[in-house]
């Protein structure tokens, strides 16, 4: 009886054994190998910042024939792997890191009400506004560090700051501002206008004191139009796509709205040596 | 009588109307300036006509109809304009606003005055007059009347409903306008009747205004309905209004003309009768001024440009301890971080209130007490759609009919948590509607 049994389930095991031995060859889905090799390479953050969703979805898509350059938080190393996976061309990216064009601290900058409500940016922002007399700068709750999967954000006194080291340039926070005040900067560049505020000069003071009131004094110590003032004429803008590297703009500045902010991924600021300066009065004088 | 007229949910908050109930409304003198927004309804901004240096006649118009759903506005006193320029406005941002510098003489322009043959007005003539008035809903909304009385033909009306329930804690100015200007009321409703070719006319007043339903029922005669209502908020929102007058439900994203009724302001109503009757412009308007915050609480006519400093020094000034001033009632007013706003055509009032009335408050976890449901006069589920909006799943939110919470404040109001559902909820529909029109 016992026998009989073993034998019973032997030979259903048998079948069953080649029935799914016949399945998966007739049923066999069709990967493309390379798609698991792509994978295995990506940073796995599913941040996000190439467009899909999560790494394994970029794969997918880059065997298709999705661009290979889009991984920008996995960086440059990352990018020539997948690119000889898949035979093809890398270009050049330039390494590009989230900054917060505000310099507006609790310290520095008025409120014009006492806030008490939700701690989130975007639903502060639905409050006239915020509670910051400047109606352009950092609100300060927050929004951005919730977005941010690399803990590349911190509050100081009320005031967002990106640290450049951790930031992977995967562009979250960009979105998640109400104010559309944090930029992708070429991470190179050091000097920067610390402001978004576009009223006119004395507004802008009145609500904070290191606000940018229009006066052009920068733009003057440009020779190829690296700062301009945007459309309102209120606001001075860098032109990132130039290089800016020398202190003048930042230290004629009148209200220090201009910041030279170095660190291991910015070009060193040359600044002109005096003695030429020198020099050239002595020569004058002669 | 009055329990059958009410819905589902509402709060009952402490009415504190015993400020000013009684005061008969005054008119506040004319002040030395006036800055009028060009944007006081929902729907377009008006188009100034006038510039810098322009000398301008009261009741002139300032600033055209910037589209349909727009109307024009018109200057409140004679005198010049100073400047077209970015002001603070109420809602907290700054917008473009029209400042005129009074030239004491306070002259009407041309055409005002003696009383017309009003009643002999047809429909269109009367709608004519309505729009040309600068008429907006004057209960807070403020949206054009015109527009409300001109549903398209697929939605035939059969029903005007005249709202007088005023059910925001501490104001009065309807109450008033219902007492002091009672033939007013009822002859303004019956010519927005005649506009919209209707016979049948509710008027609802809420229950703690005896005075005002037993002057109405007088002057309005049998023809037309004058109901007690139960006193409970929000009884004067429109869609609270017409179920428990009617028992008419107005379906999840449609309007009152979806159901037959349009519903109007009792004071709309008595401007309507200004506008045909002498063709007269909205440039005043009843307010009331009150709470413990300000040291002479009164109901006032004032007119639309006026700048809240000047009411407040008007009736005494705030006391030291006021920390709140809110345009409109304490349930959804919208709390002023500047008294250089000017009192717009939905100005209901201004409640000051002390530091003591206006707790800060701490948020705490929800403990699914459903407080909230239970008071909401919409049926929906704010503790859902608070998580949802928290969470950024706002897809969930739309499902859980988000767009239907039309802001009262109930849910909020009734939360132990003291969370801020309604804060929430307003992110949520921020967020679908962007992303709706980012669709289309």
């Amino acid at each position: 009886m016992i026998i009989s049994a073993v034998i019973t389930l032997a030979v259903l095991g048998m079948i069953a054994g080649i029935g799914l031995g016949i399945a998966a060859r007739v049923f066999a889905v069709k990967v493309d190998p390379r798609v698991e090799q792509i994978e295995a390479v990506l940073p796995a953050y599913n941040c996000g910042a190439c467009g899909y969703a999560g790494c394994s979805d970029y794969a997918k898509a880059v065997a298709e024939g999705q661009s290979v350059n889009l991984c920008a938080p996995g960086g440059p190393n990352t990018v020539a792997k997948v690119a000889e996976i898949m035979g093809a061309e890398v270009t050049e990216q330039e390494k590009m890191v989230a900054y917060v064009l505000c310099a507006g601290t609790d310290s520095l900058a008025k409120k014009k009400y006492l806030y008490n409500g939700v701690a989130d940016c975007n639903s502060a922002n639905i409050v006239a506004g915020g509670d910051k007399q400047c109606g352009y700068g950092c609100m300060g709750l927050g929004s951005c560090v919730a977005a941010c999967a690399f803990d590349a954000i911190v509050i100081e006194d009320g005031l967002a700051r990106i640290i450049p080291e951790k930031c992977t340039g995967c562009k979250a926070c960009v979105s998640a501002c109400p104010k559309n005040i944090i930029h992708m900067i070429p991470a190179s560049r050091a000097v920067h206008v610390a402001c978004s505020n576009l009223d006119k000069g004395p507004a802008a003071k009145k609500a904070c004191s290191v606000a940018c009131i229009g006066c052009k004094r920068c733009t003057k110590e440009c020779t190829n139009d690296e700062i301009v003032m945007d459309e309102s004429g209120n606001l001075a803008v860098v032109d990132y796509s130039k290089k800016l590297q020398v202190s003048a703009p930042a230290s004629v500045c009148p209200m220090n709205t201009i910041l030279v902010i170095e660190n291991e991924f910015t070009e060193p600021i040359v600044d002109p040596a005096p003695e030429e300066e020198e020099t050239a009065t002595q020569e004058e004088r002669a | 009588m009055s329990k059958q007229y009410k819905f589902l949910g509402g709060v009952h908050p402490s009415y504190n109307k015993h400020f000013t109930r009684d005061l008969a409304t005054e008119e506040l003198p004319l002040q030395s300036s006036y800055v009028i927004p060009l944007s006081q309804n929902i729907g377009a901004a008006s188009v100034p006509l006038v510039d810098r240096g322009d000398q301008v006649l009261k009741g002139q118009m300032l600033a055209e109809p910037g589209g349909f759903v727009s109307v024009p506005i018109h200057a409140p006193t004679s005198g010049k304009i100073k400047k077209i320029d970015m002001y603070p406005h109420p809602s907290g941002r700054s917008m473009m606003a029209i400042e005129i510098k009074p030239d004491g003489e306070d002259k009407w322009i041309d055409g005002i005055g003696p009383l017309r043959d009003y009643e002999n007005m047809d429909a269109e003539a009367i709608k004519k007059a309505i729009w040309d008035a600068g008429l907006v809903g004057m209960g807070g909304a403020a949206f054009p009347t015109h527009v409300k009385l001109s549903p398209p033909k697929e939605k035939p009306i059969d029903i005007l409903i005249l709202n007088g329930a005023e059910c925001e804690p501490y104001l009065t100015a309807d109450d008033r306008i219902m007492v002091e200007r009672t033939k007013d009321v009822v002859e303004g409703a019956k010519l927005m009747a005649k506009v919209l070719g209707v016979d049948n006319i509710i008027i609802g007043i809420e229950e703690n205004k005896p005075e005002s339903v037993q002057k109405i029922r007088e002057v309005a005669g049998p023809d037309i309905r004058v109901e007690s209502l139960h006193v409970v908020y929000p009884q004067g929102s429109e869609k609270q209004l017409i179920y428990a007058l009617t028992k008419r439900e107005v379906p999840t994203g449609g309007l009152p003309m979806d159901v037959g009724i349009v519903v109007q302001n009792v004071g709309t109503a008595a401007a309507a009768f200004d506008a045909c009757a002498y063709g007269k412009p909205l440039i005043e308007r009843v307010m009331t001024v009150t709470g413990k915050g300000i040291k002479e609480p009164k109901n006032l006519l004032v007119r639309v440009g006026t700048l809240i400093s000047d009411i407040v020094e008007y009736c005494g000034g705030m006391h030291e301890d006021t920390v709140k001033a809110i345009m409109g009632g304490p349930m959804m007013g919208i709390g002023q971080h500047t008294l250089d706003v000017s009192v717009v055509k939905g100005t209901s009032g201004m409640v000051f209130l002390t530091k003591k009335e206006s707790t800060l408050y701490t948020s705490e976890p929800c403990i699914r007490c459903a407080s909230c449901v239970d008071a909401c006069p919409m049926g929906l589920l704010p503790t859902v759609i608070s998580s949802y909006s928290v969470n950024s799943m706002f897809d969930s939110c739309e499902s859980y009919n988000a767009l239907d919470c039309i802001e009262c404040g109930c849910c909020a109001f009734s939360c132990p948590s003291h969370i801020p559902l309604v804060q929430n909820i307003r992110r949520a529909k921020a967020e679908i509607l962007a992303s709706r029109k980012k669709a289309s």
